[in-house]
């Protein structure tokens, strides 16, 4: 993707992005609402036609994509496939019918979980559920391409556990993964490399670990001294801790090393205070 | 990746499997039951019981009504259903998914046309029934099945195609039923589904002619009233060629409509 602009009523939403998504990756979009990622994402999905630069999906350009090319993609949408009277088994086997090549919808459903909802209908199911039946009915044509809009919102910290090793298994088969999220420790559980969108524009592309200069910064030890909390900024911080250790008799009081988080440095690089 | 040699489903299997959804859809979920189909019965059933007497010629009132409520019922499988279920569809974000697959578009649109003919069929099944078990009406003969016939399918088609084109008005299934529903009633009302048409003030008759509904019921009224009855109507005959020639116009009005305004994202969503 080139120098992809889209605009709406003369503001450009997206302002002249580049982006390189690599063959059996999983790729996490970060930003503020109205940074642009949505817009971004349904242009690469071919639901939103661009006002400029030059974009290809798996070789071909999303406004021209035909059924031919839906058929290697799989799309995860944000406000999921809507109620139905279907069961989830009903639901994944018409899916599957739209594809050339599907995947059993027996294997999707256990792969996702759902095995003992197959006969439960869709809108009898909870939130968690029918965010894996959406992933169900995005994985069950057997996608090169699968694109995650924000698929845990909503979730609780076991069910997004579950959903994660849904998604590695995911990758175990070869799927390459665009995921938009607003959550900094699932792009850091997930994904292979993050990029932060802000105003339109991709302010940098890195692995997780590396974002924002996160590798090089400084570390943070604290500890308690003289009823004092004390702080000190380090680049050493082994030759300081062992340094305190020296200082104190026994256990440094509330010894503490940390280095910025990914959210630390996400909310420094979308210009927010942390 | 897709092997080349792999080919996308043929057409034939898609439009069988979206059909299937549609009537799962719909035969599954008890309000759409109720309101779509049971309801011209349930009017039947109280008007007949209720309105019980002559309009001449030997003729029964609620031999009047069943053409009106079976024109009813074509409305509600049709346009109202349509309306309403697709601008549900198209806010809760099935319309959208289904635009993310390789399913043909075509697809959508054959299940669809599948529901409402199942619909059309059953609500005029039980209608048919119910009149002849409660009331005794007197079914049509001959030719008059073929009439019947005729006006069953231009006007669902008619009906049909507004109700796909109404639908992308309103903002969600909810803000349909609110808008569709009450204009449905009005049109019932000046078109002769409850009272006979001809003693209905002119101005409404003439509101009443611009829409199908009034057609429906008119080339129904052909099937299954005596002939001698024609006279009573306000044009002294059942205009069976206007009949076609309007329902006809609505199907063209419809298929323009259909074509320029169907979205298949919700007007929120940009």
């Amino acid at each position: 993707m080139r120098g992809l602009v889209k605009s709406y009523g003369g503001r450009n939403a997206v302002d002249g992005l580049d982006l390189d998504i690599r063959r059996g990756e999983i790729f996490a979009l970060l930003g503020p609402n109205g940074a642009g990622k949505t817009t971004t994402v349904e242009v690469l999905e071919g639901y939103r036609s661009r006002d400029g630069g030059q974009v290809a999906v798996l070789g071909v350009d999303p406004a021209t994509g035909g059924r031919r090319w839906r058929a290697d993609i799989g799309i995860v949408l944000q406000s999921g496939a809507g109620d139905s009277q279907l069961t989830c088994l009903e639901l994944l086997t018409a899916q599957a019918a739209y594809y050339p090549d599907p995947r059993d919808p027996h294997e999707v459903l256990e792969l996702v979980g759902l095995t003992e909802k197959a006969g439960a209908r869709g809108r009898s199911l909870s939130g968690g559920q029918r965010r894996r039946l959406d992933v169900a009915l995005g994985i069950v044509g057997k996608p090169a391409l699968l694109f995650l809009d924000e698929p845990t919102t909503g979730f609780d910290p076991e069910a997004r556990r579950q959903f994660w090793s849904l998604i590695r298994s995911l990758r175990e088969l070869g799927t390459t993964m665009l995921l938009t999220t607003h959550y900094l420790d699932e792009a850091e559980e997930l994904a292979d490399r993050v990029g932060v969108i802000t105003a339109g524009r991709l302010v940098e592309v890195a692995v997780p670990a590396e974002l924002g200069g996160r590798g090089q910064a400084p570390a943070v030890v604290s500890w308690t001294e003289d009823g004092l909390r004390r702080t000190e900024a380090t680049q050493t911080p082994t030759a300081f801790v062992a340094g305190l250790a020296a200082r104190f008799p026994g256990e440094v009081p509330d010894l503490a090393v940390a280095r910025p988080t990914l959210e630390d440095v996400y909310l420094q690089m979308i210009g927010q205070p942390s | 990746m897709t092997a080349p040699t792999t080919r996308l489903p043929a057409l034939g299997r898609v439009f069988r499997v979206r059909a299937g959804v549609e009537l799962k859809e719909f035969f599954r979920q008890r309000e759409s039951v109720v309101f779509t189909l049971m309801f011209p019965v349930i009017l039947l059933v109280v008007f007949g019981a209720v309105l019980d007497y002559q309009i001449g010629e030997g003729v029964t009132f609620t031999q009047y009504f069943m053409a009106g409520v079976i024109a009813a019922g074509i409305l509600g499988a049709s346009l109202q259903n349509m309306a309403i279920g697709i601008a549900t569809e198209r806010s809760d974000g099935t319309l959208k998914h289904l635009a993310g697959t390789p399913m043909p578009k075509a697809a959508y649109f054959v299940g669809k046309i599948a529901q409402v003919v199942a619909v059309t069929v059953v609500t005029i099944a039980i209608l048919l029934v119910v009149g002849v078990v409660l009331y005794g009406i007197d079914l049509p003969s001959g030719s008059q099945w073929l009439t019947f016939a005729w006006v069953a399918v231009l006007g669902s088609a008619a009906c049909t195609l507004l109700g796909i084109a109404v639908s992308s008005l309103a903002k969600n299934g909810r803000s349909a039923s609110a808008t569709v529903t009450p204009f449905a009633l009005v049109l019932q009302f000046i078109s002769g589904v409850f009272f006979r048409f001809d003693q209905i003030p002119e101005w409404m008759q003439t509101i009443a002619a611009v829409f199908p509904l009034k057609w429906m019921a008119q080339g129904l009224r052909s099937v299954f009233l005596p002939d001698a009855l024609a006279a009573s109507e306000p044009a002294g005959s059942w205009e069976l060629g206007r009949v076609a020639l309007v329902l006809l116009a609505w199907v063209v009005v419809g298929l323009l409509l259909c074509v320029r305004t169907f979205r298949w994202r919700d007007r929120a969503d940009g």
